[in-house]
């Protein structure tokens, strides 16, 4: 066992754990984060996708020790501010007046996906929408809702 | 939705089916109800099963066969493991029937020693333990002794058959005798997995009172109730069963959650302790229910004009190891597999029959979409032999107000095949892109379509196509169905001045959460935000029956909607006349709480005799077109499909963001099964057994869907609603594979059309023909 230290969503953490340990299992069960899901476990489906220094990363496939020093920021953290202030920021906002998000099980990993594309400069141009969320499997809506959203609150190129 | 206006031009034939970005307006749900628990799956808050955290609680694991069929002959424990710190559960555990309760009685809970073990993953025993390495270690160390028996896996092979219907209307023999072209075929459909991303969970909590409590991801409570019930010999209070926030069912989540939720009830009975079964992707894949595989084949009369004179068809469906729901499945298969057109002279048979693989059962659709593929593929290879449109030979054909179907149901309403096909040729440029394709496809010819020489680039890779099919789909449960189920929702003002609805029905991404108050609040007159939508917890809802077959919003929002309507005149008499949005606090003060159950009554005029297959086998029906256009890669084989148009006739839209959807999710789940999902079997195992390789679309697999809902109300209903859910599903795979063939000439019989296939057809020439299909034209 060796303790692991990290910042998750702006906050410090140290976790005792064994190096290999899935970061998904220490952001679910180690540290209560349960907004992360695991739906395949071998990094197919992006269900449990996280940022690991603003770069998207499925969880269950990154063991703890490669997260030492580094930067998580998991879904409970995609609005800090905004949620002070009782609400969503814009990303969600536009996820919910879409109809992006139905069952909900994707929408974590999702947002995530979206929020990198998003903060790397990401356009409301389709294909490059389609292509930032092809790790993000959705059975749900067809992916349409979900690019619309994606698509509100990114900048227009100029 | 304002159709498009046609203008001639190669940009605007490009674009013709992309939704215009222009057209995306923030806010799109500004009018209608927010998602209501929109935010909390937003911010990661809403709980799902696994994420629930019960102090103490132990972890499950099933102990399965790796035998397709065989005798258990004994369960060896490993005796050098100390098996005091952990649970073993088998068949000699259960206190009352081993059984998991479903339509007919045959599927065990666990194989009892000197039972037969019926299909590969089947479970055998039921391990529990402290923590996932101990239970880990030991599942390796629990061996099952069989003796092999052989197996079947053809359909039609089986000598067990669950379920048989046959329906005739009119002179076969005659309408055949009259046709100017008899079309046969042959059509096959396999396995599609549900794969709604979160797997199958379920935690079973023992009570205090000997019975269980069961939190779960399910479609449908009140079966896993009644299932608790039965193998545990427990009261209806003794069990209790919880839906948590559920993450896709698709039919998936319809009957299996009550085997899962047995195990872990029996395991938490017996460790007296919760614990959590929750499957892995690869458990849950090779150990639930999936689509019944279907042969169906059909025999088909038309004048040469293209009207229908005949129709013989016979669906052979693969129900796996256990009936589970295999009957009601075939029977909504059977009666749907004319697809959505009058036709005189008419047999539909069908049989489904016991194979040695996991018992299939629900998938979005349930029956429907196997036949109805089989019937389009009919009707598009009628139209391309007899040289009409595949538009108009529809138009001559659709069932209209005051057709007959082939079990002596007359519509008398809310028919909308002909609006639906129009609203899809039209907003599709139908007839204008085929022109289109057909002008490449000659362009093309006598460059070889096979590839035989360097491989082609540029533009001659790739070649276009477009297809459209059509079809109908029965809202609710086939035939006397609801009026056995007998469903009871609830409206209750509460004694603090609450308003609440209370039915069983889930919320699993689809709405119900969000419309079932919308719909109370604007009978009750008062904001949305005032009705609570009750837990799905069978300790405080009444059985409003399961969570399927698009019933939600036309049957159980029915009882809703007529249940707040009895409060508020209840609460409007006792307050003399004033409004119920200003009476119903004072009400509830001097009254206390007042809760109105609405039982189900039968639809008016709606009578079905399920001993003759005779009458109204729906009470009415939605309707639904599909046009989609692909490229073939002409090197690989490859499709991509890069759009389309859904056209669906709901009734009524109830709210348009959470219905379009509906719509958008069910076609990409069509075009998968059009496409790629495939499941491969060896010896009663599945080969893609992982999201790994059993692949489901991806945003760029997706085309661009563009819905249309179209509204034909149903006056059973009182808002005119009929289902939504399963209707897209029925019509998106036969749209692909007969643009598919309008790229590259050949028809695909048997799904997915998969690159090898498409190949494979080019090679045989099988543009008109192929194995299992014939074409009779008797001398004019």
């Amino acid at each position: 066992m060796t303790a692991w230290r990290f910042l998750v969503n702006g906050a410090p953490a140290e976790v005792e754990a064994s190096g290999m340990r899935r970061l998904l299992d220490v952001l679910r069960e180690d540290l209560g984060l349960t907004g992360t899901k695991e739906g395949c476990g071998e990094g197919e489906c992006g269900a449990c996708s996280v940022l690991l220094d603003g770069q998207v990363v499925d969880s269950c496939l990154v063991p703890i020790c490669q997260v030492e020093g580094r930067i998580v920021r998991t879904v409970e953290g995609l609005s800090l501010a905004a949620r002070e202030r009782g609400s969503l920021d814009a990303l969600q906002e536009a996820f919910l007046e879409h109809g992006a998000a139905q069952c909900g099980i994707c929408t974590p990993g999702m947002l995530m996906a979206a929020r990198a594309y998003l903060d790397a400069g990401g356009g409301p141009d389709d294909a490059a929408i389609r292509e930032a969320i092809a790790g993000n499997l959705c059975r749900c809506t067809g992916y349409t809702k979900i690019v619309d959203a994606i698509a509100a609150v990114a900048t227009p190129a100029e | 939705m304002p159709t498009r206006t046609l203008t001639p031009g190669t940009d605007v034939l490009d674009r013709a089916l992309v939704v215009d970005p222009g057209q995306r307006v923030p806010g799109r749900a500004s009018g209608y109800p927010l998602r209501r628990e929109g935010p909390a799956k937003l911010t990661g808050a809403a709980k799902y099963t696994d994420d629930l955290v019960f102090p103490g609680a132990w972890f499950g694991a099933t102990i399965r066969s790796t035998e397709p069929r065989a005798k258990l002959l004994a369960i060896e424990l490993d005796p050098d493991v100390d098996w005091s710190k952990v649970v073993v559960v088998t068949a000699d555990d259960i206190p009352g029937e081993n059984l998991v309760s479903s339509i007919k009685d045959d599927q065990p809970i666990l194989v009892p020693v000197g039972g037969e073990i019926r299909h590969v993953a089947e479970p055998v025993a039921l391990l529990a333990a402290p923590d996932r390495e101990t239970l880990r270690a030991l599942k390796g160390r629990i061996r099952l002794v069989t003796e092999r028996l052989e197996p079947v896996f053809d359909p039609e092979r089986s000598d067990h058959v669950f379920a048989e219907y046959d329906v005739t209307s009119g002179d076969l023999a005659a309408g055949f005798e009259s046709a100017d072209l008899i079309l046969e075929g042959e059509y096959r459909v396999g396995h599609q997995e549900q794969l709604y991303i979160e797997n199958n969970a379920m935690i079973a909590v023992p009570g205090e009172d000997g019975g269980i409590v069961i939190h779960g991801s399910m479609q449908c409570p009140y079966y896993v109730h009644k299932a608790l019930k039965r193998a545990l010999n427990v009261s209806s209070v003794q069990a209790r069963v919880i839906q948590e926030e559920t993450g896709g069912g698709f039919g998936g989540k319809e009957d299996f959650p009550s085997v899962i939720a047995l195990h872990a009830a029996l395991l938490a009975l017996k460790a007296k302790r919760p614990v959590r079964m929750i499957y892995e992707r690869h458990e849950d894949i090779i150990g639930t229910t999936k689509r019944h595989p279907a042969i169906v084949r059909h025999r088909t009369g038309f004048t040469k004009d293209g009207v229908l004179v005949a129709q013989d068809i016979e669906v052979v469906m693969d129900g796996g190891a256990y009936c589970t729901l295999t009957p009601v499945v075939l029977s909504r298969g059977v009666l749907h597999a004319g697809g959505p057109y009058r036709c005189p002279n008419v047999r539909l048979r069908g049989k489904a029959t016991r194979t040695n693989t996991a018992p299939n059962g629900a998938f979005r659709g349930f029956g429907a979409p196997q036949t109805e593929f089989a019937a389009e593929m009919q009707m598009n290879r009628a139209a391309e032999r007899l040289g009409i449109s595949p538009a108009e030979i529809r138009r001559r054909n659709v069932y209209r107000l005051g057709d007959t179907t082939p079990t002596g149901q007359v519509l008398r309403e809310s028919v909308a095949a002909e609006e639906v096909l129009e609203q899809a040729v039209t907003a599709s440029l139908f007839e204008r892109m085929r022109d289109r394709t057909r002008q490449e496809r000659e362009e093309r010819r006598g460059v070889d379509a096979i590839p035989s020489g360097p491989l082609r680039t540029g533009a001659h890779r790739r070649a276009s196509g477009i297809g459209l099919a059509i079809g109908w789909h029965g809202a609710g449960f086939t035939g006397s169905g609801e009026v056995h189920l007998a469903s009871v929702a609830s409206v209750e003002l509460t004694a603090d001045g609450r308003i609440r609805v209370l039915t069983a029905n889930t919320e699993m991404g689809q709405g119900t959460k969000t419309v079932f108050p919308q719909m109370v609040a604007a009978e009750l007159g008062v904001p949305v935000d005032w009705v609570e939508y009750a837990p799905q917890d069978t300790a405080e809802v009444l059985d409003s029956g399961p969570t399927v077959a698009s019933r939600t919003v036309m049957v159980v929002g029915k009882l809703v909607i007529l249940a707040a309507r009895r409060l508020k005149e209840t609460v409007e008499a006792r307050s003399n006349g004033v409004p119920f949005h200003e009476a119903f606090r004072d009400d509830a003060r001097e009254h206390g709480a007042t809760r109105i159950d609405q039982r189900f009554e039968p639809y008016p005029g709606v009578v079905f005799d399920d001993a003759t297959y005779q009458g109204d086998a729906y009470p009415a029906y939605g309707w639904a077109a599909a046009v989609a256009t692909v490229e073939v890669d002409l090197d690989t084989f490859e499709v991509q499909v890069n759009d389309v148009i859904a056209v669906d006739d709901v009734g009524k839209v109830i709210h348009p963001v959470l219905c379009e959807g509906q719509v958008e999710g069910g076609t990409l789940q069509a075009v998968g099964y059009a496409t790629i999902e495939e499941m491969k079997l060896d010896n009663g195992r599945y080969l893609n057994d992982r999201l790994a390789t059993y692949l489901i679309p991806t945003a760029m697999d997706a085309p661009h869907i563009r819905s249309i809902l179209v509204e034909a109300p149903y006056s059973g209903s009182p808002h005119g609603a009929k289902g939504v859910g399963e209707l897209p599903m029925d019509v998106g795979a036969p749209a692909v594979v007969a643009a598919i063939h309008d790229a590259t000439g050949v028809w695909i019989h048997d799904l997915p059309a998969t690159p090898e296939k498409i190949l494979a057809a080019l090679h045989a020439g099988e543009a008109g023909g192929g194995p299992g299909v014939g074409v009779m034209e008797p001398a004019a």
